[in-house]
């Protein structure tokens, strides 16, 4: 076991290493920076005085050390446009993110597990087929649009939820939360409901083949023959056995409901990190671009890496086929 | 053979293959429906009611007219118009137009990249196996439409940085599908046969082994395609993607955002219901294309 975690983490920080060099290699040595930092009436030696203040007159390789040296300190320097440090901007929008990613997770397993059963269980009902259709229909709505028709609908039309914002928030140990009050929920609901589709078609899709499968498996006719009752053998028997792989790609969706929520914040007004980034992006804010991307890639390894061992812990059989190979 | 026999032959493999695609009556849909959609976008300038990019013919008094509503030109806009008086309906026929180019274009050359790499991973093994498919995975373990935002943001806007962002998230798709058909097909004996009359690596490869991997790529190329053009239409929702001179479907929508909330839902509507309609279309298509062309499935 302890070889297979030394093993992942390895594998970890290379990822985490490439990413930094794509990054560094994209960001600051394809463009110029000082043309951004720099007046726009400014003379040769004004722009020559900031290259060096900076540092860009070093050659690339100097420039790279230093900024893996930067990094491993935590420093990405400061925001062109806010004038703060970087990191620190992003950890401040952070909570909004997790919070947002969190609920729409939680709004895409509430409502996937029971659908997705019901469809494994009773293929030929033409309510699983509903379900069905709705769940290839919810692979193919742009994220972007539905938000945009969530609001249509139910903010300017029916007028039961805000479209904008987060609403007031609660501070719990040091980081404000909407979870605590009835005007966060329904600042949140909207959301967390758009980001939320994307992932509640694929939990539907994996309950459903996961049991579609157990359904026919000797254990279940077995409990079946025992005499259990259709609710025991659906709770405990069926879902027990499906979770495991719904846990796991769902822990690795997470990632990907952090980066999608650039679009669902973009929409709603969410203040999270998503829409910090498409700000920088649209002012060139190179630093805060940075200190996003790599925040990101450490939040994506970390979970890889957390399911991974979870899911070695959950399966002996992965530890195992993994040594071999 | 003669060259009448294999045609003959071609001919009757692609007819079993039409007839397995038709027994789906919902494959049957999304096909119409793409053939009217490309039909539509190709033939836009012949059919739309009004050029809407032609400043001359585009009247600042139609604007932000509802369904229905007469154009000073006389012609019914039965979609309405958008903030500065063009008629919908012809600016979704353009849009078309331009997300399709794009999604088909990002898609042509991502899978020519891709299968290039997959192949060459297949076929050289080693070491170059190793670094293309690490890059395959890192690529893969992406968020694809983080990847693109970060890119776009390096890059800069314009339609050619779009495409070139778009190629990037979807190569590694066609690099990992190719690559592990050609594995499979590698070790069958014709390949054998090939090498032993002294074909080139390269002939062996691009006349032997690719023609054998196609099928799956045919399906991955439906699928990325839809992708390709829900990515394009996020990105220019967002503000990075495509300029307002190439008003793609995303484009149009992102338009009529500033309008939604005071209940001119139109302007984004029905931009929206084209764009869905054409993903659904191609995931339609593409769905019993997999269906038909595993080989699992066979019967």
């Amino acid at each position: 076991m302890l070889a297979f975690i030394i093993r992942r983490l390895a594998q970890a920080v290379v990822v985490v290493l490439a990413m930094v060099s794509i990054v560094f290699f994209g960001a600051y040595v394809v463009g110029d920076p000082v043309w951004m930092m720099a007046p726009g009436d400014a003379t040769q030696e004004q722009i020559e005085e900031i290259r060096r203040t900076f540092g860009f007159d070093q050659p690339a390789h100097v420039q790279f050390l230093r900024f893996l040296a930067d990094i491993a300190r935590g420093e990405f320097g400061r925001s062109y446009v806010h004038g703060s440090s970087a990191i620190g901007l992003i950890l401040e929008r952070m909570p909004a993110t997790l919070e947002l990613a969190f609920a729409a997770l939680v709004f895409a397993i509430l409502f996937g597990i029971p659908l997705g059963l019901y469809a494994g269980l009773k293929p030929d009902h033409w309510f699983s087929r509903a379900v069905m259709a709705g769940s290839i229909l919810g692979f193919s709505l742009p994220t972007f649009w539905v938000g945009l028709m969530l609001i249509m609908l139910f903010s300017v039309m029916l007028g039961w939820l805000p479209a904008t914002g987060r609403g007031p928030t609660v501070n719990v140990l040091g980081v404000e939360t909407s979870l605590l009050s009835l005007e966060g929920w329904r600042h949140l609901m909207l959301p967390a409901i758009n980001l939320g589709l994307l992932k509640l078609s694929l939990v539907i899709r994996l309950t459903r083949s996961g049991a579609r499968e157990a359904s026919l498996q000797d254990y279940v006719k077995f409990a079946r023959a025992k005499g259990l009752s259709q609710g025991r053998i659906i709770g405990v028997h069926i879902l027990k056995n499906i979770l495991i792989p719904i846990v796991t790609v769902l822990g690795l969706e997470f990632g990907s409901l952090v980066a999608f929520s650039v679009v669902t914040e973009t929409i709603f007004a969410w203040p999270g990190m998503g829409k910090l980034l498409l700000e920088s992006i649209q002012r060139l804010d190179r630093p805060l671009i940075v200190a996003y991307v790599m925040v990101v890639v450490l939040l994506f390894v970390t979970i890889n890496l957390i399911v991974d061992i979870l899911y070695s812990a959950l399966d002996p059989r992965v530890r195992i086929t993994g040594a071999e190979s | 053979m003669s060259g009448a026999a294999a045609a003959q032959r071609e001919s009757g493999e692609f007819g079993r293959f039409a007839a397995r695609f038709m027994e789906d009556r919902v494959a049957l849909i999304g096909l119409a429906m793409l053939v009217v959609i490309v039909l539509a976008a190709l033939l836009a300038p012949w059919i739309a009611p009004q050029n809407p990019y032609d400043l001359a013919r585009v009247d600042i008094m139609d604007s932000r007219q509802p369904p229905g509503a007469k154009a000073g030109e006389g012609f019914v806009m039965w979609l309405g118009s958008d903030g500065v008086g063009r008629d919908l309906w012809s600016g979704i026929l353009y849009g078309l137009r331009i997300s399709l180019a794009v999604g088909v274009l990002s898609g042509v050359l991502a899978a020519t990249i891709g299968m290039a790499l997959g192949l060459l991973a297949a076929y050289a093994g080693g070491r170059t196996e190793t670094l293309i498919m690490r890059v395959v995975d890192l690529q893969l373990s992406m968020p694809s439409v983080l990847l693109a935002l970060i890119l776009v943001a390096l890059l800069g806007k314009g339609v050619d940085k779009i495409i070139v962002a778009l190629v990037a998230v979807q190569w590694a798709y066609y690099a990992r599908t190719v690559r592990g058909s050609a594995l499979v097909e590698r070790r069958k004996e014709y390949v054998e046969a090939a090498l032993s009359l002294g074909l080139s690596h390269a002939r062996t490869v691009f006349r032997h082994i690719l023609p054998n991997c196609l099928a799956p790529v045919i399906v991955i190329a439906t699928v990325q395609t839809a992708h390709a053009i829900s990515l394009e239409a996020t990105l220019s929702f967002l503000g990075v993607g495509l300029p307002q001179t190439e008003p793609s479907l995303g484009v149009l929508i992102s338009n009529g955002f500033q309008y939604m909330l005071s209940g001119k839902y139109w302007i984004s509507f029905f931009p929206g219901v084209a764009l869905l309609l054409t993903i659904v279309a191609i995931n339609l298509v593409g769905d019993r294309l997999r269906d038909v062309l595993n080989p699992r499935l066979e019967r």
